[in-house]
């Protein structure tokens, strides 16, 4: 308890923005830009893929769900190994920023696995000839907005916030066992999704205009999860230091003006 | 050792062992896990017999045949090694053709022919303008010609 009473020191370190206090104005100060990189992204992307990308030889038109499909299945999975990491760098370190960064993330990653699935439904229909089936891809992902779903009911139905950042931090954590599989799901087993476009260990199997296209839409949802994570983080913060000097300074100053 | 190295080994730990009971489940259940089956495995009796099951692979080039009452189709799906003959009544996939992966979900008659309920399309992760996919069906017919 000494220590969580103790002014956070103002040193040169990165680390003093694990200081509740200190992260909150930076946070607030950060979110617009990354607010703006997202517009300008996905404006981009969207021209990309809806002007610039060619027709796919396959499949016609119906194949540009990819620029949507693709990064938000990346992103679903992301968010959800970096609200692990949070959440065990919590459970190690006692820092109580983590556990709001984890619970500040998790609707973004609930979002985007809800798009993944939707879009992926809608581009199975016209292709599979199947809006769903149940084959190890699209299991595992369905398990992972249930995942998302569980965290988010969890840490909310807990009243002790310490008790409930703990209790999410374990979903986290043997949740995130359940990203590599989604993600190698479809070398390890016969499955009807097909297998990865773009990888770290082989050359990207797409025309290059169609990859740039989902990469810079990657890139906004990127800008996008970080702005709205810092937007949501903010109100946590003044929630749980509600007790705290600063808090209260702050929100007099808001009041103001209003 | 310091309380917070303590519960990093812990945390550490703990994770080290859910993943190897995963992979191990993972292992076990190896079999259920796959979507489809090849017509190699078909062929070796590894599919479930007396039950549904679904067959993956190529739609046999050459092979489609539209019986006269319109809604009946025959085609061959095969992995290269073993041809599994198919019967299908109803409305196929566009992406459905010749060369192309297909997924057939329904039961293997004492025949040898298997009765299809439903087929699926399965594509591949290659995505490519017309243009490209003229030049890369021309490069093929071209290697071919010098191998021949």
């Amino acid at each position: 308890m000494m220590k969580e009473m103790k002014r956070p020191e103002r040193g040169k370190s990165l680390f003093r923005f694990a200081a509740p206090q200190l992260f909150y104005p930076l946070a607030g100060a950060l979110a617009p830009w990354f607010a703006g990189a997202a517009a300008v992204l996905t404006i981009i992307g969207l021209w990309l893929a809806f002007f610039v990308a060619p027709t796919d030889a396959q499949q016609g038109e119906v194949y540009r769900v990819i620029f949507i499909h693709v990064p938000a299945a990346w992103m679903s999975m992301f968010v959800y190994l970096i609200m692990a990491f949070w959440s065990a760098v919590g459970l190690v370190m006692n820092t109580r920023l983590s556990f709001m960064m984890a619970r500040a993330l998790a609707p973004t990653g609930a979002m985007f696995c809800v798009v993944a699935l939707v879009t992926g439904a809608l581009w199975g229909k016209p292709t599979w000839g199947a809006y769903w089936v149940w084959d190890a891809r699209l299991t595992s992902q369905l398990l992972l907005l249930f995942l998302y779903f569980g965290f988010m009911a969890l840490t909310e139905a807990i009243e002790d916030p310490r008790r409930a950042d703990k209790a999410g931090a374990i979903i986290a954590l043997v949740g995130a066992v359940n990203v590599p599989i989604i993600y190698f799901s479809v070398k390890w087993w016969n499955t009807l999704h097909q297998g990865a476009s773009v990888s770290l260990t082989k050359a990207p199997s797409m025309a290059a205009t169609m990859l740039a296209g989902m990469l810079v839409m990657a890139l906004a949802s990127w800008a996008y999860t970080i702005a709205v994570t810092l937007w949501r983080v903010r109100p946590l913060i003044l929630e749980r230091e509600r007790h705290a000097e600063w808090v209260a300074a702050e929100l007099d100053a808001l009041e103001g003006r209003i | 050792m310091k309380p917070r190295s303590k519960r990093l080994l812990l945390v550490a730990g703990a994770v080290a062992l859910l993943v190897g009971a995963v992979a191990l489940v993972l292992n076990a259940f190896q079999q259920n896990l796959v979507f489809f089956h090849t017509p190699t495995e078909v062929a070796e009796g590894k599919a479930p017999v007396g039950r549904a099951f679904r067959i993956g692979g190529m739609v046999e080039t050459g092979s489609i045949r539209r019986a006269a009452d319109g809604v009946t189709v025959q085609f061959a799906i095969t992995d290269t090694a073993k041809v599994i003959p198919v019967s299908y009544k109803g409305s196929l996939p566009d992406l459905f053709s010749e060369g192309k992966g297909a997924v057939v979900q329904g039961t293997l008659g004492p025949d040898g022919q298997f009765q299809a309920s439903e087929v699926l399309a399965k594509h591949d992760e290659n995505y490519m303008p017309p243009e490209a996919q003229h030049a890369v069906d021309q490069a093929k017919k071209a290697a071919q010609t010098v191998a021949q």
